[in-house]
């Protein structure tokens, strides 16, 4: 089918870009101060976009739900960013980047836009030093790098533990010089709930001011999606509490095609669940299983002990000690990929070996490292994570070892787009997380950061002029269209509709009972039955937040309630998709799980014959069955492989 | 624990605000500030209540969104965390907390603990950047820079945005978050070029918006969830009548 078209340029891989580059159209300086651009979110993706955008000349119109676009849940990544500058000189190169995301992937991306991502990586380093981000550096004055999981080369650029942070402060003061300029105009505090569509194009989007209510219409020649992830379907998960894939799923009714919605990344070091009241989780950076060892006891007898707490992880001997990573994958160990990992976890605490007061926690011990090291080293290294470590489990890891089990973090999936980032929407852009992007089956750390500044400083900028140059003639669209009329009613028909149900329970309720349907049917183990019981329940569950949920108030105030309602009932829909993908993908590769295909060992199993491809899914309408189109992905540069981490 | 939560309730902007006191129950010690208040709130929405309105997102101490003046401080008791950063085995059975907005003119309140905090981003819009292009620029590693100088601009840059130091200070005014943006920026080689205009323009910016002198009282270094220095603040100064210096001898 043509609207799956990657448009992927002719030519050697390492010339795609170059070539593009050479031959797409582009807009006059002239003309660019008559073409209007949405931005939607101003996290890495949306901010770097906006401001580049901007500087070119254009309108442009950029919203966020947040009060400042200082606060996109991008400020909270931690560990670093990726480039293949080959500063230490240990080897690396654009294509072992290119290869190392492709096959940390498990093989489930395209080959095209991955090594244009290694290939802009350089460029981002260069720009965001310009612009003053202060990453870590030598004492010689020039930067530092650190290694991260599945690579051997040190790649990885940071600041301090706070690479989203100042990555997204640079973006941010970037768009703030050009929203000076008067060359953008941002408004915070603004929820998109609907994208317009005129004509086969996308047009426009409907806003809701979150202080006033007020619905309001707002028209482009292009709008541009970057809202980021939608992991926090699951209710607990590393992403900031208003992190949602409300945007994405609006677009994806309007004709935009879901890629790959099963795809989710459980990272495997992040702090246990310990209580219902709980409302996130939080990351303990990948960085800590450099020195930490991963264990838990060998008999379910001192396993049921520690649980109960009567017996001290501290006195139980070295030989009663399972150190399960090193055991089953004795080359790579504690430092195989975070599916691998957290999947070995899982299968511990299932069998009845985990540890905490739950069951559900493995050991992340640094004692040898401490023996080794010395306290100071590792405190210097980990200092502040490990004091976050002790503010919330009051315990302290210096004297007793960490427990960690894995949690939701990131999501590979999204709306489908072609290489030029454009969805099957024309005019509709999808930038950073919220697109299907190039992690595959299995995002590599530190290349989510990469991945959005990529897009927006370097991608989007040439690619949204080939859609542009023949939209000159088209005057400044207005919003009095029929489809604007359509658009707009529709949603204040569901704001009513919601506050109108006053039933007796309350938006997170629903959530958590949603998350835990996900956790446990589409969670890290899926099985045909599983994934079909999760479609049958959160069918269930809908119904049932339409007849019982209570949202308190009206619309026209600051009602959280009812935004966190709106974003519940996308959920209730996306997280379907989720599992009708899950279902329909006979294989395991990369966070995919099936359990019913592993090998004898309990490896994933992926099905290259059947299963190299993208499931881009389609609306067909209310409850109606989604229709699956597949991009056939082919790799002509790089040799597909089982993964081995043994 | 139980405890009785004193709270500021404010409808809106231009309505008047007041305490109202509420009791939550059972809240474990392992739940953070945040989720004790989320508590509170599922329990005025099951009541058909009105519930509070607070801001917050990240719940790491990262984002800045969050917060509130607990029992008199602002992010609380503790130090060098955010309030969403505090966990409730800090507090006391049966104690009484008291929680309020920020309380500072230039971050009006919109509804009750939640107030607006623009005027920082106006403040960054006046001059908070280093005017680059995207794309072509020389090598990250063209300009070494020394590590020293390149740890205090990430001292510097830490700052969440919060506002704490202007909550904190009795003239509310905003020197700390400046300073830190300023002396990133003149740590660094890339922010040498334009550090006369970026000062001048911050500095007025930051007077225009309502924020009071600074009187070295300091509370803001005492309350900043990331013990941001005020020795940043003698940097801008320092940086400040310099620039005003060659600006008069060039008249
Ligand atoms: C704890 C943590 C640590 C991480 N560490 C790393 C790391 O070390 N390295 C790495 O590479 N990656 C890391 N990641 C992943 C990475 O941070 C994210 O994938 C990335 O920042 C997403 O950026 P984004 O621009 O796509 O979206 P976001 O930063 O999520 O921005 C979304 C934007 O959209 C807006 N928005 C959302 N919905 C709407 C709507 N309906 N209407 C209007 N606006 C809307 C928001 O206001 C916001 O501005 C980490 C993730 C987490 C959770
Ligand atoms: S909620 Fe982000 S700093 Fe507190």
């Amino acid at each position: 089918m043509d609207k799956l078209d990657a448009k992927i340029p002719q030519g050697p891989l390492a010339e795609k870009w170059t070539n593009y580059k050479a031959h797409q159209n582009l807009v006059n300086p002239a003309n660019k101060r008559k073409l209007d651009i949405i931005v939607v979110g101003t996290g890495l993706a949306g901010a770097s976009a906006a401001a580049s955008f901007g500087e070119l000349g254009f309108n442009v119109k950029a919203f966020g739900i947040h009060d400042s676009p200082r606060r996109a849940h991008s400020i909270a990544a931690q560990g670093g960013i990726n480039a293949a500058k080959n500063y230490p000189n240990d080897g690396d190169s654009v294509y072992r980047l290119f290869y190392d995301t492709i096959k940390g992937g498990d093989y489930r991306a395209r080959e095209a836009n991955v090594y244009r991502l290694a290939e802009v990586s350089n460029a981002i380093i260069d720009q965001c030093v310009a612009q003053g981000v202060p990453f870590a550096r030598e004492y010689g004055g020039l930067l530092d790098n650190r290694s991260f999981g599945g690579a051997q080369v040190s790649r990885t650029f940071y600041a301090r533990g706070q690479t989203g942070q100042q990555l997204l402060l640079g973006a941010y003061s970037a768009l703030s010089k050009e929203i000076a300029k008067g060359s953008v105009k941002m408004i915070t505090r603004s929820e998109m709930l609907d994208l317009v569509v005129v004509d086969g194009r996308a047009r426009g989007i409907i806003t809701r001011d979150l202080i006033t209510g007020k619905i309001e219409r707002h028209a482009a020649h292009a709008v541009v999606l970057a809202t980021g992830g939608y992991g926090n379907v699951f209710f607990l998960s590393t992403n900031a509490m208003t992190s949602n894939g409300s945007a994405a799923w609006k677009a994806y009714k309007k004709g935009a095609f879901f890629g790959n919605p099963s795809f989710t990344q459980i990272h495997p070091t992040c702090i246990p669940v310990h209580g219902d009241f709980q409302s996130k989780l939080t990351l303990m950076s990948e960085s800590l299983r450099n020195d930490g060892r991963i264990w838990v006891p060998k008999s379910k007898e001192d396993a049921e002990k520690i649980q109960k707490g009567t017996l001290n992880p501290t006195d139980l001997p070295e030989e009663k000690r399972d150190y399960y990573l090193e055991r089953r994958y004795p080359a790579f160990g504690n430092l195989v990929p975070r599916d691998v990992a957290s999947r070995a976890a899982k299968e511990r605490c299932d069998a009845g070996y985990g540890v905490g007061s739950t069951g559900l926690a493995v050991y992340l011990d640094f004692e040898d490292a401490i023996k080794r090291l010395g306290r100071h080293v590792i405190e210097a290294r980990y200092g502040n994570l490990f004091q976050m470590y002790e503010k919330i489990v009051d315990e302290n890891p210096y004297e007793t070892p960490m427990m960690i089990y894995p949690a939701v973090h990131y999501t590979m999936g999204g709306i489908w787009v072609d290489y030029e980032l454009q969805s099957t929407i024309p005019g509709l852009f999808v930038a950073g997380e919220a697109n299907f992007s190039d992690h595959g089956a299995n995002r590599l750390g530190a290349s989510a950061l990469m991945q959005g500044l990529s897009d927006g400083y370097f991608v989007l900028p040439y690619t949204i002029q080939n859609y542009l140059a023949d939209q000159i003639s088209v005057a400044h669209v207005g919003t009095d269209s029929p489809e604007f009329d359509a658009a707009e009613k529709s949603v204040k028909e569901v704001i009513d509709k919601l506050l109108a149900v006053k039933g007796t329970d309350t938006v997170d309720t629903y959530h958590r009972r949603l998350g835990m349907i996900m956790w446990n049917l589409v969670g890290m183990g899926r099985t045909g039955e599983k994934l079909k019981k999760a479609i049958v329940e959160i069918q269930e569950l809908r119904a049932s937040f339409w007849k019982n949920v209570k949202i308190p108030g009206k619309n026209e105030m600051v009602n959280m309630e009812l935004e966190k309602a709106l974003r519940m009932t996308d959920y209730l829909e996306l997280g379907e998709l989720m599992a009708r993908d899950g279902l329909l993908r006979e294989e395991s590769c990369g966070g995919h799980f099936r359990e019913e295909h592993q090998t004898p060992e309990g490896e994933a199993m992926r099905d290259d014959e059947n299963f190299s491809f993208v499931g881009a899914w389609e609306y067909t309408g209310e409850n109606k069955e989604p229709k699956l189109n597949k991009e056939p992905l082919h790799f002509e540069f790089v040799e597909v492989k089982q993964r081995n981490y043994k | 624990m139980d405890l009785t939560l004193k709270i500021w309730r404010q409808p809106s902007t231009d309505e008047k605000g007041k305490f109202v006191d509420y009791q939550v129950q059972d809240i474990s010690a392992d739940a953070s500030f945040l989720e004790m208040l989320d508590v509170l709130n599922e329990q005025l929405v099951v009541n058909d209540e009105d519930p509070v309105a607070f801001d917050h997102d990240c719940r790491e101490g990262i984002c800045g969104a969050c917060s509130l003046y607990i029992n008199g401080r602002p992010h609380g008791p503790d130090k060098g965390i955010t309030t969403c950063q505090m966990h409730m085995r800090r507090f006391k059975d049966g104690e009484t907390i008291v929680i309020e907005p920020w309380r500072a003119k230039p971050f009006p309140v919109i509804k009750d603990l939640m107030v607006d905090r623009t005027a920082f981003d106006e403040i960054i819009r006046a001059g908070g950047y280093i005017s680059v292009g995207t794309g072509g620029m020389p090598d990250a590693n063209a300009i070494p820079i020394p590590k020293r100088d390149a740890d205090i601009a990430m001292d510097a840059a830490s700052c969440i945005g919060c506002g704490a130091c202007v909550a904190a200070c009795k003239n509310a005014s905003a020197m700390l978050f400046v300073a830190a943006k300023v002396s990133q920026f003149a740590m660094l080689p890339q922010g040498k070029v334009e550090a006369r205009e970026r000062v001048q323009n911050m500095v007025s910016k930051m007077d225009e918006l309502g924020f009071g002198n600074c009187s070295n009282t300091y509370a803001c270094e005492a309350e900043c969830p990331k013990e941001i220095s005020v020795s940043h603040i003698a940097r801008m100064n320092r940086e400040f009548f310099s620039s005003k210096l060659i600006s008069e001898k060039e008249k």
